[in-house]
């Protein structure tokens, strides 16, 4: 609760704030916020993810991008109170949405109840592998993991083919 | 920042550490928590930590462009792979128990290639976009 408080304080403050710099560090304060959260629910390994990617190298290519352009935020052209609405109303509808939820950890929650028992009885056995995340990931669910892998495949070759062609377009101009 | 010297110090001690870090969770991910995404992002930033304190070109010198152009396309091959491996030997698509002739041993088998190449696509990514951000606005070709 502790760290959701401070993350809400996090949030307000960035939201605030009009210097860049200062905007991307309290990024990164808000990503080791997450992964502490995250190794409150005991998923250690989103947490290290969330550490590295959020906290580390995304806070990294922000900074480069800053290096690009300016320091300073410009000052909006609309006035923020639509946005304010629409996100207000949509933060209230999945706080609503919540409530019908099962309660955190439950067991007899109907996501455990289809597959899960299975994997949790015969995973060990079946796959030799003790880590039943693991076992899921790179196993039972091999495919949505492939399906993942050439997600990240797909966004870097998408970077690459932008960035590329940008630099091309300029290097024509010059001539 | 090649001139903080502290900083130089620190991060030469500590870029071996999370490299290291990074094989434990690569290889250790079948015990405790990580895995193959979780390696690729450590190691990934231990080179972009090696990149900030020496420069772009130092790290360029270590891995270079083509190497890290080849992760990001192997590592969907190697995944890819094991699944056409399992085809061959008789089983389904992205089968493990036949990798093998104990079906445990073949899904050991299976799921180690598997989070290789979730390692080698994940880290050859993410270099592949910081040397693209870092190496523009300077010139340099990316």
């Amino acid at each position: 609760m502790t760290l959701l408080m401070m993350m809400a304080v996090v949030t307000v403050v960035i939201a605030g704030r009009r210097n860049l710099f200062a905007v991307v560090i309290l990024f990164g304060i808000y990503s080791f916020l997450m992964a502490t959260v995250l190794v409150a629910l005991d998923a250690v390994d989103v947490a290290m993810t969330e550490a590295a990617v959020g906290a580390g190298i995304s806070m990294v290519l922000f900074l480069s991008a800053l290096h690009l352009g300016r320091s300073e935020e410009m000052k909006p052209l609309h006035k923020p109170f639509l946005p304010l609405v629409v996100a207000a109303a949509t933060g209230a509808a999945l706080a609503y949405g919540t409530l019908w939820l099962p309660a955190f950890s439950d067991p007899e929650a109907p996501i455990h109840q289809h597959v899960a028992r299975r994997y949790i009885a015969e995973g060990a056995r079946e796959t030799g592998v003790p880590n039943i995340v693991t076992a899921v990931l790179a196993s039972y669910r091999g495919y949505d993991t492939l399906g993942e892998v050439t997600v990240v495949f797909t966004a870097g070759v998408g970077v690459i083919v932008l960035l590329r062609r940008s630099r091309r377009r300029k290097q024509g101009e010059r001539r | 920042m090649k001139d903080y010297l502290v900083l130089r110090v620190i991060a030469k001690l500590m870029i071996a550490f999370m490299l290291l870090f990074a094989l434990y969770v690569q290889f250790h991910g079948d015990f405790g928590p990580g895995g193959g995404f979780q390696a690729g992002v450590i190691s990934a930033a231990a080179i972009i930590f090696y990149a900030i304190i020496y420069g772009l070109p130092a790290a360029r010198a270590v891995v270079p462009d083509w190497l890290v152009e080849t992760m990001v396309g192997a590592g969907v091959l190697l995944y890819a792979g094991v699944g056409i491996a399992g085809l061959l030997l008789g089983g389904n698509y992205l089968d493990y128990f036949v990798l093998a002739r104990d079906p445990v041993e073949g899904q050991h088998r299976g799921i180690f290639w598997v989070e290789m190449g979730v390692l080698i696509t994940v880290a050859g990514v993410m270099l592949k976009i910081f040397y693209m951000f870092a190496g523009r606005g300077r010139g340099e070709d990316a």
